[in-house]
């Protein structure tokens, strides 16, 4: 008996402000593209693989908000939900997963203090632990983990960066280019080869997909060479293509989706 | 109990929103139990879980729910168990020291083999969509389980020692993991139901149907 070839992964990824979700350039300029539960549904039906919702604004009275929308979705769309923004303790986790969501995405927190990642992913296991990696191109191949949206630098590698979350117990990495999220230019290969090729556990390529052939450069042996994982947001939300003709694009292409 | 109701046990490992949420979707509706005495009660019931072996066990322990959940699994209603729920069915665990299981399905929990480094493998942990190879037929369950992609997430698998209790198998880094089991009344599932779109759905119809 052959093994199949592991499915890539198309996520719908909904940043959420408010009741809204919205779509920005580089992480800024945001714009509201539609609602949360209605855009859910619409990717579900077609066919998304996973969803991401991500608070951008992350106060104390957003976190609310966001989790009665992931609620919500969590009560009609079964496939799994991963919540990030502002998770900044266990007791976030706990509350997050206890409100539907089955993964968390965490970033300022772990950057902040790396021994979270090894105190959540021993609470709730390493299979609900998404470190979100942002990341920033610098000279010769390297790139810098930002936080918040983009706006703060922490000095980190992010190839390193990778390793090391990997080793504190994360399950999954998301990984954002900040230099093509929002363009619908294409994602950044080099980045997603150099981490992918570093670490064993599931990557999730986010940041630039404006059309089908974004995606398969992503997995195509002389581009990014694979991705576990691909975010969607700009290429669904603004209706450039829908779930199923992307994943009838990347099956003709001959790679394996669901 | 009234007769769409499905018990879910309850010890803090579950992710139960999602259980009952797909539950509700095809007409069942969750009760929630977390005592030995509730768990007895007659009728069909589900047990959840997420995170690690051993410290499932551990809240299965100071719950003192064990020996119910046994003698409930000899009681001839279905008992379904998903994910973590369907590995601590087994006679022990390796996941972080070696921990006793339920010892309900014999076998041992052991981690996902890493493969061949020099050809293609499959990254563990293993998330994602996989279609699963139905090695026993002519049931509901297996029809289902033939008819498309589950969900996956774990690094642990259960390595059954009886081969005619493997309803499904998964092909992973050249070892056959157990996607679904089934030992008289009580099925496990290594995949989330719940998290499987309509054929998740359609699982938990057939677990439950009749």
């Amino acid at each position: 008996m052959t093994q199949e070839v592991p499915q890539t992964r198309l996520i719908g990824r909904l940043d959420i402000k408010g009741e809204h979700v919205v779509k920005g350039i580089h992480l800024e300029g945001l714009r509201k593209v539609g609602q949360p539960t209605e855009l859910a549904r619409r990717y579900y039906e077609a066919g998304i693989d996973e969803l991401i919702y991500m608070d951008i604004v992350a106060s104390l009275y957003q976190r609310n908000n966001i989790f009665s929308v992931v609620s919500a979705a969590a009560s009609e769309i079964f496939v799994p939900l991963t919540v990030g923004g502002g998770i900044r303790s266990i007791d976030d986790i706990v509350v997050a997963l206890r409100h539907g969501a089955d993964k968390v995405a965490i970033n300022t927190a772990a950057t902040a203090d790396p021994d979270f990642i090894d105190c959540a992913a021993s609470t709730v296991g390493s299979q609900a632990i998404v470190i979100s990696i942002e990341a920033k191109s610098r000279e010769n191949e390297h790139w810098e983990v930002l936080t918040d949206n983009g706006r703060e630098r922490t000095g980190r590698d992010a190839v390193e960066w990778a390793r090391e979350v990997e080793k504190r117990g994360a399950g999954e990495i998301l990984l954002t280019s900040v230099d093509y999220e929002g363009t619908a230019k294409g994602m950044d290969l080099g980045l997603i080869k150099a981490v992918r090729s570093e670490v064993k556990i599931p990557v999730v390529a986010s940041g630039g997909v404006g059309n089908l052939d974004h995606i398969n450069q992503v997995l195509d042996p002389l581009g990014a060479g694979g991705a576990d994982g691909i975010a969607l947001a700009h290429v669904l939300h603004y209706e450039h293509a829908t779930v199923d003709e992307l994943k009838r694009g990347i099956r003709a292409a001959g790679y394996p989706v669901r | 109990m009234p007769e769409n109701t499905i018990k879910v046990i309850d010890y803090g490992r579950g992710n139960l929103f999602s259980i009952e949420s797909a539950l509700s979707h095809i007409g069942l509706e969750a009760k929630f139990v977390s005592s030995p005495d509730e768990i007895l009660v007659p009728g069909p019931t589900i047990l959840p879980g997420v995170g690690a072996f051993g410290d499932a066990m551990d809240a299965l322990k100071s719950q003192d729910i064990v020996e119910a959940i046994r003698q409930f699994s000899r009681s001839g209603d279905p008992l379904l168990g998903i994910c973590l729920g369907m590995q601590v069915f087994a006679t022990r665990g390796e996941e972080f020291g070696d921990h006793a299981g339920l010892n309900i399905v014999k076998g041992v929990v052991v981690r996902l083999p890493k493969g061949d480094p020099n050809t293609d493998t499959i990254r563990v942990p293993n998330v994602g969509w996989r279609r699963v190879t139905v090695t026993q037929t002519g049931t509901e369950i297996s029809s289902v389980l033939d008819s498309g992609y589950f969900y996956f997430v774990h690094s642990y698998y259960l390595s059954v020692e009886k081969s005619d209790e493997v309803l499904a198998t998964l092909r992973f880094n050249g070892a056959d993991v157990a996607a679904a089991v089934r030992r008289e009344n009580v099925v496990g599932c290594q995949f989330h139901p719940e998290r499987s779109g309509a054929c998740g759905l359609n699982l938990l119809k057939a677990a439950f149907a009749g």
